[in-house]
């Protein structure tokens, strides 16, 4: 989640290192229960947090199957419905180096929130090709939908109010695992 | 680093940052021409005019295809076939075309300044695609993301541009541009081709083809313009292609085995670059040519694609 440049803090904890990780086991395994299977599956993870999230969800569907699902990273910024209204756009890339035709996409992302990230990645895969399905997965849904977009898989539903922010860290950006709620400082 | 200018008209004006928040957002969008449908909506319900009063194929080309697989509306406009023909003044045209609520104009010139004078005149963004003897920022951009990609950095590189220094555009983009990201430069040509006082530009100058390439990274061969022969600044062709032409020879003898061949196009064949130089294995012509449509998205999005380029 990108936050607004004011101060934010801390207001609760949602998850912490061995829930993150168990919500994510449960996701992998509800993801081979829901295909009956791993075959045919592929990741497409969101950037930034997304694709870290779809390796490690890779990596637990290798543990539990023995598959070794390709991860592909999407950048969305091309996509977005309100690229006009933001600053300067900062394009990292999309690299999918697989053919998704024929294939179940699962996307990934940390926080689902108004759903139009969602939206803008639909459009960007499916200009990519045509995959037999798209699932959704984040570990997070913190509600406030603006679209009719609904996860598949979910790591936790957390109800918030719009001023919150829901800040997912994990291990490989920020050196811990774990989420949490935060607020705007008052002023 | 944010991008904050309405128009894009020297690689002088820009620092290094800007130049490389181009590249880099160039480096990104590379990945749409691989893809089976070549098209991003990002700029949707922009339009783009193509304003060219000189010959292009590669520039005009380039810049059509980056507007399009962004989704724009792009519009060509070539002087021949136009009111031009008709006598109606370049700003004037300019002004017209304005009128008609483009958010970029992107313009070719023979007279150096074209590009700054319309974006003085006209609301919209100005990128320019070459101005008379002045700059050919575009051009020097994807000479440098191709540099990148094949040297993996910028810092510390020598690079030797070679030929009609005096009226290269090109040149002179490249030379801002190099020396802002620490890169050594040096130019090389017969005397009457080497401007005055340009050392003041931070390169050095060699008068010897063979000094010049030396122990460089990258060699970039310019276009001999026929028509410096006819103001007698050259003696003949043949003489030219004699001393300043590189040959595999040549190549072999002096230059470093890695050294990247780069030329802006069109090349004469047999005049600047022998044919086995130009298609040999570290020729990076082609390259060169593919890069610039990815440069040309990444200007055309940075200038119209946010709410700080966005000219308003």
């Amino acid at each position: 989640m990108s936050s607004p440049a004011r101060p934010f803090r801390e207001k609760a904890q949602v998850l912490d290192e061995a829930a993150l990780d168990r919500a994510l086991t449960r996701i992998a395994h509800e993801i081979l229960e829901r295909n009956g299977g791993a075959a045919d599956l592929a990741f497409v993870g969101l950037r930034t947090r997304g694709v870290t999230l779809a390796h490690r969800l890779a990596a637990k569907i290798a543990k539990i199957d023995g598959a070794a699902l390709p991860v592909g990273t999407l950048d969305i910024t091309l996509y977005r419905d309100d690229l006009a209204m933001r600053g300067t756009p900062v394009i990292r890339g999309t690299d999918i180096p697989f053919s998704i035709k024929g294939k179940t996409v699962v996307l990934v992302d940390d926080v689902l929130f108004t759903g139009r990230t969602i939206r803008a990645a639909l459009d960007a895969i499916i200009d990519l090709g045509r995959p037999t399905a798209i699932q959704l997965a984040c570990l997070i849904d913190r509600g406030h939908r603006e679209l009719p977009i609904r996860p598949d898989y979910v790591g936790k539903n957390l109800p918030t109010s719009r001023r919150e922010s829901v800040a997912v860290r994990l291990r490989e950006h920020d050196g811990e695992d774990r989420v949490v709620i935060e607020e705007p400082e008052e002023a | 680093m944010g991008w904050t200018r309405k128009d894009l008209l020297a690689m002088r004006d820009l620092d290094a940052g800007e130049i490389l928040l181009l590249v880099d957002t160039a480096a990104s969008l590379q990945e749409i021409a691989t893809r089976e449908i070549k098209k991003v909506p990002a700029l949707r319900g922009k339009t783009i005019v193509n304003l060219f009063y000189e010959a292009s194929t590669r520039t005009r080309t380039s810049f059509e295809i980056a507007g399009k697989w962004l989704s724009a509306d792009v519009v060509n406009f070539s002087a021949s076939g136009s009111s031009t023909a008709k006598g109606e003044s370049f700003i004037d045209t300019a002004k017209n075309i304005a009128a008609m609520s483009p958010d970029v104009v992107v313009v070719r010139h023979s007279s150096s300044g074209a590009a700054a004078l319309l974006a003085r005149e006209l609301p919209c963004s100005i990128v320019n695609a070459g101005d008379g003897t002045h700059e050919h920022p575009t051009q020097a951009l994807l000479d440098l993301l191709t540099i990148r990609e094949k040297k993996c950095h910028f810092e510390g590189l020598h690079v030797a541009i070679v030929g009609d220094i005096a009226h290269s555009r090109v040149a002179r983009s490249n030379i801002h541009g190099m020396r802002k990201l620490g890169m050594t430069v040096t130019v090389a040509g017969p005397p009457t081709l080497i401007p005055p006082f340009v050392q003041e530009l931070g390169v050095k100058v060699a008068y010897r083809l063979e000094d010049a390439i030396r122990d460089v990274d990258v060699i970039m061969m310019l276009r001999l313009q026929h028509e410096r022969m006819a103001a007698g600044l050259i003696p003949s062709l043949r003489e030219y292609a004699r001393y300043w032409g590189l040959s595999l020879d040549r190549l072999a003898r002096h230059a470093r085995p890695d050294a990247l061949i780069m030329h802006p196009g069109p090349v004469n064949r047999g005049i600047e670059l022998s044919p086995e130089v130009a298609d040999g294995p570290y020729s990076v012509i082609l390259d060169q040519v593919t890069k610039g449509v990815a440069v040309r998205m990444g200007v055309l999005l940075l200038l119209a694609g946010s709410k700080g380029g966005d000219g308003a």
